[in-house]
């Protein structure tokens, strides 16, 4: 059991990249505000207008 | 993408045959057939290349979760301007358009693999065992969410097209373990292809994950995984924690967005997937406490941990509350909002050009994009990224040289470069440990090496 408790000590190492992630912990736990409907009226106006053609045309043939 | 010479990739040390059970299927398979024109390393360390139909992007090795979604991050931009490139080169009816995730809707279906490093000497049928629990219940914080279904169910009966599901490679897993990732896939994948020293290491490749276009859910995903294979390899995890019917269970998690359906465990209990997680997140906590989270690093560690928790508990009182970091809930959000401002039935076809274009490439078409979703990364870290490697892995080495020395690199792979020296041949430098070749242990070196050839002679016997 030492042993495992020092292997992982042994592969401590801060990156530069872990004090920004602790500068953004707080952000996901705000109130979602991204208002519905003007998300909607953007979706309207993005969507592809020939849906059905869209989707059935839609194929990716093999793949892990 | 920094300069104009591609560098092939190297498929020496390539064996996606050998099997982690003890055998290996390399004398029996055909060959893959991939066009090697399409297939290079790039100076942050990453491998892009076609993959049967579709470009596929591997990251470099990072050190951390947090890493691995800025450079999943790097990756959608280099594969953005990649399609733009080629779009310019193409008459203009014709347009192509990629997509980032796991199924056409009918069928097909394509994996976003992750790989993690970890020891020989952890017991492989408890890792699988152990680690399908959390590949089980760990879909309600990161599946990306899919309109219909692709499999015949559980009751058998074809299952219902109007269902909206949590995880869109659910309905393809139809075996618990196994060596296959295109046909009758497997929860546990038992490649065992270490891509370095396969005495100390073992790399677990999953395909049981979805694509994620949510950057903390992505985060969430590998982080939470890392942490449970730690767990693993200092026996910490609940032993008692193990599903009685897996591949069952992956679809009943996946089809119930309520999230009420109920899993049958090996003891005897009914648990829900949250419930799996709160027990796996209690465990997480006393482990953290006991043994440290250095593995994972210690900071991102306890950060993942925090919002592990945050996301569970958050999903069980009320999903739309996670709407901002939870793929399958930002989806289901737009959907269910599209329809009834609308006025649609649940199988208008608007409502599955929804599901496919949330994961649409194109800037001005991504409604990934448009849903709210919380970002890690900023953009100008993620364009450093795309030609910069990271700097706490073997990466560093691979990328810093490809950048360095171009047109003296022959090939690359995860484990090795190979340098053309005049008047000497080639020269391989085996790169068998991935937390070595870091900036901080080869930065110097490579600053003061004048050429390979300097380099190659004051690397001595390697790293």
């Amino acid at each position: 059991m030492a042993e495992q408790i020092k292997k992982s000590a042994s592969s401590r190492k801060a990156t530069e990249s872990a004090s920004r992630s602790d500068a953004t912990a707080n952000k996901d736990t705000k109130n979602i505000t991204a208002d519905l409907d003007s998300l909607l009226n953007e979706i309207d106006e993005v969507l592809e207008s020939n849906a059905e053609e869209f989707v059935k045309s839609y194929v990716q043939k093999g793949g892990q | 993408m920094g300069n104009s010479e591609l560098v092939g990739w190297d498929y020496i040390d390539e064996h996606p045959g050998n099997d982690a059970r003890g055998y290996s299927l390399d004398d029996y398979l055909f060959p893959e057939f991939e066009t090697q024109l399409v297939n290079t390393v790039l100076t942050n360390g990453a491998r892009y290349y076609v993959d049967h139909a579709h470009p596929e992007v591997s990251t470099p090795e990072c050190r951390n979760a947090l890493e691995v979604v800025l450079f999943d991050r790097a990756g959608e931009e280099i594969v953005r301007r990649s399609m733009q490139v080629a779009n310019e080169g193409l008459p203009s009816d014709s347009e192509i358009v990629l997509y980032k995730n796991n199924s056409d809707g009918k069928g097909n279906s394509y994996g976003c693999h992750e790989n993690y490093l970890i020891s020989r000497q952890t017991p492989f049928t408890q890792i699988a065992q152990q680690i399908t629990t959390h590949f089980v219940s760990r879909q309600i914080f990161c599946g990306a969410g899919k309109v219909g279904a692709e499999h015949r169910g559980l009751t058998g009966k074809n299952s219902n097209p109007n269902l909206f599901q949590i995880s869109q490679r659910a309905d393809f897993f139809e075996e618990e373990i196994g060596l296959e990732t295109t046909l009758k896939r497997p929860i546990v994948n038992t490649r065992d292809e270490p891509h370095c020293d396969p005495a100390k290491y073992r790399r677990l490749h999953v395909i049981a994950g979805d694509a994620n276009m949510s950057e903390v859910a992505t985060y969430l995903k590998v982080g939470t995984t890392s942490i449970v294979l730690s767990m693993i390899e200092d026996d910490a995890f609940p032993a008692h924690l193990v599903i009685k019917d897996p591949v069952r269970a992956v679809r009943q998690v996946s089809h119930d967005t309520t999230l009420n359906a109920v899993i049958e465990m090996v003891d005897g209990r009914h648990l829900t997937a949250a419930q799996i997680q709160t027990e796996i997140i209690e465990a997480a906590t006393n482990y953290a406490i006991r043994f440290g989270l250095d593995s994972v690093d210690e900071q991102i560690g306890n950060d993942v941990l925090q919002r592990w928790r945050n996301v569970v508990a958050n999903l069980q009182t009320d999903p739309l509350t996670v709407a901002n970091i939870v793929d399958w809930v930002a989806k289901k959000r737009i959907i269910e909002g599209f329809a009834q401002r609308h006025g649609l039935q649940t199988t208008d076809p608007r409502l599955k050009a929804i599901d496919l274009q949330y994961h649409d490439m194109r800037i001005e078409k991504c409604l990934a994009l448009r849903a709210g979703l919380d970002v890690l990364c900023l953009p100008q870290d993620v364009m450093w990224s795309m030609v910069h490697p990271p700097s706490s892995t073997r990466a560093y080495f691979r990328g810093t040289v490809l950048q360095r020395w171009p047109s003296d690199v022959v090939a690359a792979n995860w484990d090795s470069v190979v340098f053309d020296i005049p008047n000497q041949g080639l020269k391989r430098i085996p790169m068998p440990e991935p937390l070595r070749g870091t900036r901080e242990l080869v930065g110097d070196l490579l600053k003061i090496s004048q050429n390979p050839v300097d380099l190659i002679a004051k690397l001595g016997d390697g790293f």
